[in-house]
């Protein structure tokens, strides 16, 4: 039977260590929602939403409560909204009449953030996927809680370089849309390469078409955890290091699977995935950052930081995957710059820098992720951050994000607050040579050659 | 059998075990095993107990156990066992 001491040991994650569940997404398809007829579709929409989510978020609470675990985030991903509204979107605006159910749906059933509003276009853009996208910065201005991805490449079809550079612009256009609220939209907004179907965290996640009508996935966490863990073996070998993050792994992710399986069996809805993250936040203790120099970094950024940073991802997920039945969707060590207390640091420290940042998502679960720039920062040069982070993802077979925000009307040297889990961010310097001529050319970046596997 | 896990941490005082036992005795909870220690200076209990009797539901019980550990100046948890399980056994 269970001792007292491992009781403690698990109640002493949970409140000391910031252990939680981060999230329970139910992906939802939207597929039959498809209406030649605009208002009849977003009311098919809503309804389909309301009705599959209704009891989301109190079966996420009543389980919290009965486990004694946290679950941080009850939240929604629907079908890339690109290939739903083809049928009856004939303009933005139209598109934005989407955005706007979505919002509603959201607040109805009371989750925090709906993800979803989509477009797939890694190869190329059809007309209605070109049209969703230029609504992006309108549909983050006027919703407050969905969240908006496309992705631009894949390592299967290459890079959409029009794509890419339209993306530069539309990330600029939502900053100066939403530049009363510090360009938060941008926050609401992801650039992928070879993004998950099946990935719970926001603001990329959105409900595959390879995916059932309706799913539960859910995202684990506990930075802390691991930290307080490698803390008993300082100054150990690496075998030792690794074998305690795998432990700590596992253990973490055994209540995310449990939870999981509990809310698949009370919302009757199948089980998807167990995405295997260590997601910070900005609270105390609750940093990867903080993860990274318990292995024996002065700061996030000195040399060794990639090499820590690869071998604690691929122990995470080591010591995750026997812990869960089925693992997807980002998996791995986030390292979003306003939600890390440890990046922010490092960052105002002059240790970081967005260059050591890209390299270190070589070897992590995402991208160039919550890092703000200045404001008067060329689209064309935030086209080409978002097209070298998607060579990484495209070239090494993982997925690779951007999410960088352009504070309109700030520099470097200041700050931005964008509050709660978001956090806040020192703006950090972009590199001021000009890559107009390669953004400018147009067309495709073809696949690489190892992607020919047949 | 739906097996909860309730634990008490905080400054030993008198009655802490006589309380949190009258409000299981009075919801019907059954009692399955009681351990106790000192960590760090602070009282330390863990029962094992049966809910399956009760009327309330683990959410509500735990609540409840909440505010009396409020009252004697104790944090009390109550569980399912699972968590515990999970996490500690393969």
């Amino acid at each position: 039977m269970i001792n007292i001491f491992e009781v403690n040991e698990t109640n002493k994650m949970i409140e000391q260590e910031n252990l939680d569940v981060r999230t329970i997404t139910m992906g939802i398809s939207l597929l039959d929602c498809i209406d030649s007829d605009l208002e009849t579709m977003n009311r098919k929409i809503y309804d389909k939403i309301t009705t599959r989510a209704r009891d989301l978020v109190s079966t996420g609470e009543k389980i919290s409560m009965e486990y004694g675990i946290p679950i941080v985030n009850k939240r929604i991903s629907v079908t890339p909204i690109g290939l739903i509204g083809g049928a009856a979107c004939k303009s933005s605006e139209d598109f934005v009449s989407i955005a706007r159910t979505l919002d509603e749906a959201a607040k109805k059933v009371g989750v925090n953030f709906i993800g979803g509003y989509t477009a797939l276009v890694s190869k190329g853009m059809t007309p209605a996927e070109e049209l969703l996208i230029r609504s992006i910065p309108q549909a983050l201005a006027v919703t407050e809680r969905v969240c908006s991805s496309v992705n631009v490449g894949s390592t299967k079809t290459g890079i959409d370089m029009d794509a890419v550079k339209l993306m530069g612009e539309i990330v600029l256009e939502t900053a100066k849309a939403t530049r009363e609220q510090d360009s938060l939209g941008c926050a609401k907004l992801v650039v992928f390469c070879n993004a998950p179907d099946v990935n719970p965290f926001m603001a990329g996640a959105f409900h595959g078409v390879t995916e059932a009508d309706c799913i539960i996935n859910v995202g684990v966490s506990g930075p802390g955890v691991v930290k307080t863990a490698l803390k008993e073996v300082r100054g150990a070998d690496f075998e030792t290091l690794c074998e305690t993050i795998k432990r700590t792994a596992f253990k973490v992710t055994r209540v995310g699977q449990l939870v999981a399986q509990e809310a698949s069996k009370r919302l009757n809805v199948p089980f998807g995935i167990v995405d295997l993250s260590l997601a910070p936040t900005p609270a105390i203790g609750d940093s990867v950052a903080e993860i990274l120099e318990e292995i024996g970094l002065e700061r996030v950024g000195a040399p060794g930081t990639t090499a820590a940073l690869a071998l604690l991802n691929d122990q995470v997920k080591k010591g995750g995957v026997m812990a869960a039945t089925a693992v997807g969707g980002l998996s791995g060590a986030f390292i979003p710059v306003s939600e890390d207390q440890g990046l922010i640091d490092a960052v105002n420290a002059g240790a970081l820098t967005i260059e050591k940042l890209e390299a270190m998502t070589c070897v992590c679960s995402v991208g160039l992720d919550m890092i703000a720039i200045p404001g008067d920062t060329k689209a064309s040069t935030i086209a080409g951050i978002i097209a070298d982070e998607a060579a990484i993802g495209m070239v090494n077979q993982k997925t690779t994000a951007v999410r960088v925000i352009p504070v309109i009307g700030k520099g470097v040297g200041e700050t931005v607050e964008f509050g709660g889990l978001l956090g806040y961010a020192p703006i950090m310097p972009v590199n001021q040579f000009s890559c107009d001529a390669f953004v400018e050319r147009g067309g495709r970046i073809p696949a690489p050659i190892h992607s020919f596997k047949n | 059998m739906k097996k909860t896990i309730i634990t008490v941490v905080g400054n030993d005082t008198v009655g802490i075990i006589a309380k949190v036992c009258t409000y299981l005795a009075e919801n019907n909870v059954n009692i399955l095993d009681i351990s106790q220690t000192i960590v760090q200076g602070y009282f330390n209990m863990m029962m094992v107990a049966d809910t399956s009797a009760s009327e309330k539901d683990t959410g509500t019980i735990s609540k409840e156990l909440g505010v009396l550990g409020d009252e004697i100046g104790v944090l009390i948890r109550c569980q399912h066992e699972d968590i515990f399980n999970k996490m500690h056994r393969i």
